[in-house]
């Protein structure tokens, strides 16, 4: 099956090659291919790589999954991915896996008389409105957490993403850590069968609906969120203390999630420990052949050594989160023990 | 004698030479639809396979659409995809038919012109057009104005009520059929208003001669007339509204869900592959999804062949009498 999109896709290489000729640094070009998510920002990076450097990269958004399968065929020099790939497949595969950036998913609401950060709310509530268990807002859970809001008696929406995302992904890992029933009943994924509420597609398709939808509750990335200042409600964390969704929050999850423990990165930031860790946030991952003849594969490790140094500012100027430096350092080490071109340790760059 | 016809012969040779070169690129360019037909075909039964081999039968018959257990049945999926198709059906074809009536026989001649090239332009829009319309214009409008009046109207009744039921969401299969109604608009119309012009001058002038009415002439002499035409044109209209991906998505809900509700939420096949088709990881994950773009395929052909069925009894009908 992975033959039919793999071959369209490496036919528009080809031309995409074929069109790259007439330009002059092809030959140094790097080709990668993967999620959505951290597409604005690995452009942004490339942009002002190549402004400095001379050296292009050339990212297909198109996808985990394709991502995923590019990088097993070889067709590009590497694969990002929202959702990370098991130690057992990475093995299996001789891939390669680090995180590069970080992201957070948040809940929105629309609740008349409701503003920004006023709602509370915890993982097993959520679940349960997911789950259709919950269907008013003045509920008792619901009031419970929130004993200064009158809620009204309205109807929840539900309204989830329907394409296939590392924010779907997210969002059910995580409520599927803190729910049981949800774990059991629908369970993690970037598509899963939800039994209530309206799909929208992407985080616009979200916003647009729950802004639009009196009683809505949905979930977005946190760029979208900052962009737009929709009514987002805080987190009770997993430390039990209710956070609002911030960089620094997101950070916080980064930092005291414990990746030196874990193999190949195989690490979902959600439902973290720390005082100030936003339960939903997660890392996007890059995916690379342990063992290659790939002459892209230094450039490419040099792109990214660069962009954990340099690209920090231009990654918070797009509300991403960068990796914090103790988790970039363990990261060059990995590169440095697992990664050869031509039988030769590729990293550090000579 | 022999002189002169020696050249003529070769000339002849030369032309017969160049005939067979031109019959055989036009051949040829016919082939190659069919080869790519049965390229697309061949490549989705390949794909699908896996799918179909776990599932069986039970593919079509169940609606469950779970990639966590890897559990696909796209019972769902053609529920939705055969019902916002209806909707579409419902509305646009009455529609298409006054309008077409319309322009072919009661317009003013000066409007004929500029009313047939907006509903042409309308067939211009770029689907994503529509979907984001759909989205942002035609959708809060149904979820304020419409829905709450059909529910609050029809909600109750017995039967039919079950069709109105549940919140206003908005978007839902009902929308999409909208969306749709005015996709396929444009190319029914269109259709239908040739087929209404290629009715014989003589035929209608001597109906009107005979004292008909305006309305007697569509209906007895006009309609009969362009069955053909006319079942063509909605063939043509269904085929697209089957198939359309992008605009549907904005619109459906995407839920896999099947619900008596019009206003509730639903997917349809095209709609699907769009919004799984590239996160989608794991084998029978993807395999599935290529099976449902098969299933599509196989209904559209089977419309398409139904509809050449029926225009072919017509035509044997049209000819005994």
């Amino acid at each position: 099956m992975t033959k039919f999109p793999s071959t369209l896709t490496m036919t528009l290489r080809a031309v995409a090659l074929l069109g790259g000729a007439m330009g002059p640094a092809l030959a140094a070009d790097i080709s990668g291919a993967g999620a959505t998510f951290p597409y604005p920002i690995y452009a942004k990076w490339a942009e002002a790589y190549k402004a400095q450097t001379g050296i292009g990269l050339n990212y297909q958004s198109i996808g985990s999954g394709g991502g995923i399968k590019q990088i097993e065929a070889g067709t590009v020099t590497f694969g990002a991915s929202d959702k990370p790939l098991e130690a057992a497949d990475l093995k299996q595969n001789g891939l390669v896996q680090w995180p590069m950036v970080i992201g957070g998913v948040v809940p929105v609401v629309n609740i008349p008389g409701v503003k920004p950060g006023e709602l509370l709310l915890d993982g097993p509530t959520i679940a349960a409105i997911y789950m259709g268990d919950i269907s008013r807002w003045n509920d008792a859970a619901i009031q419970k957490l929130n004993p200064k809001l009158s809620l009204p008696k309205l109807d929840i929406a539900p309204v989830y993403r329907s394409d296939g995302s590392g924010t779907n992904f997210l969002f059910t890992n995580y409520l599927s850590k803190v729910s049981p029933t949800f774990s059991q009943k629908i369970g993690a994924n970037t598509s899963v069968q939800w039994p209530v509420g309206i799909g929208a597609k992407g985080n616009e398709g979200v916003a647009n609906q729950t802004t639009q939808t009196g009683g809505a509750i949905g979930y977005v990335e946190y760029a979208y969120v900052k962009q737009t200042g929709m009514t987002y409600a805080k987190l009770l964390n997993h430390d039990g203390h209710y956070v609002a969704p911030e960089a620094k929050s997101f950070q916080a999850a980064a930092a005291s999630a414990d990746w030196a423990k874990a193999e190949g990165y195989y690490l979902i930031l959600t439902d973290q420990p720390g005082a100030d860790s936003w339960p939903i946030t997660g890392a996007s991952f890059i995916l690379m052949h342990a063992q290659s003849n790939d002459q892209s594969t230094v450039p490419a490790l040099k792109f990214f050594d660069w962009a954990y140094r340099s690209g920090q500012k231009m990654a918070e100027e797009l509300d991403y989160v960068p990796l914090p430096d103790k988790v970039s350092k363990l990261v060059q080490k990995t590169w440095q023990d697992s990664l050869t071109v031509d039988g030769k340790p590729a990293w550090p760059a000579r | 004698m022999s002189a002169i016809t020696i050249p003529y012969r070769a000339q002849l040779k030369r032309e017969a030479r160049s005939e067979w070169v031109f019959r055989s690129l036009t051949m040829a360019s016919a082939a190659l639809v069919l080869i790519l037909l049965a390229g697309v075909l061949m490549a989705l039964c390949y794909g699908g396979w896996p799918a179909l081999r776990t599932f069986k039968f039970g593919f079509l018959t169940h609606q469950i659409w779970n990639p966590v257990t890897e559990q696909f049945g796209a019972l769902a999926a053609l529920y939705g995809t055969v019902i916002t198709s209806l909707i579409a059906m419902l509305i646009a074809v009455p529609l298409a038919f006054g309008i077409a009536v319309f322009l072919t026989e009661t317009c003013p001649l000066w409007l004929r012109g500029p009313i047939a090239s907006c509903i042409e332009l309308l067939a211009a829009v770029p689907s994503i057009v529509f979907g984001i319309w759909g989205l942002f214009v035609l959708a809060p409008v149904l979820q304020h104005a419409v829905q709450p009046w059909l529910i609050a109207t029809f909600g109750d009744l017995p039967w039919i009520g079950k069709l109105f039921r549940g919140p206003p969401y908005g978007i839902g299969l009902m929308t999409a059929g909208f969306v749709l109604a005015v996709m396929v608009l444009p190319f029914i119309t269109s259709v239908m208003r040739e087929v209404f012009l290629a009715t014989p001058r003589s035929l209608k002038e001597a109906a009107y001669g005979l004292g008909a009415t305006q309305w007697e002439v569509i209906w007895d002499v006009v309609l009969p007339n362009s069955r053909a035409g006319i079942i063509g044109g909605m063939m043509l209209g269904l085929g697209r509204a089957l198939g359309e991906t992008m605009a549907v998505t904005f619109v459906v809900g995407n839920a896999h869900r099947i619900s008596t509700s019009l206003l509730a939420p639903g997917t349809t096949i095209s709609a699907s592959i769009a919004n799984e088709f590239t996160e989608a990881v794991g084998g029978l994950y993807t395999s599935s999804l290529i099976a449902l773009g098969l299933l599509l395929f196989v209904l559209t052909f089977t419309i398409i062949a139904a509809a050449r069925l029926l225009l072919l009894q017509i035509e044997r009908r049209g000819a005994r009498i």
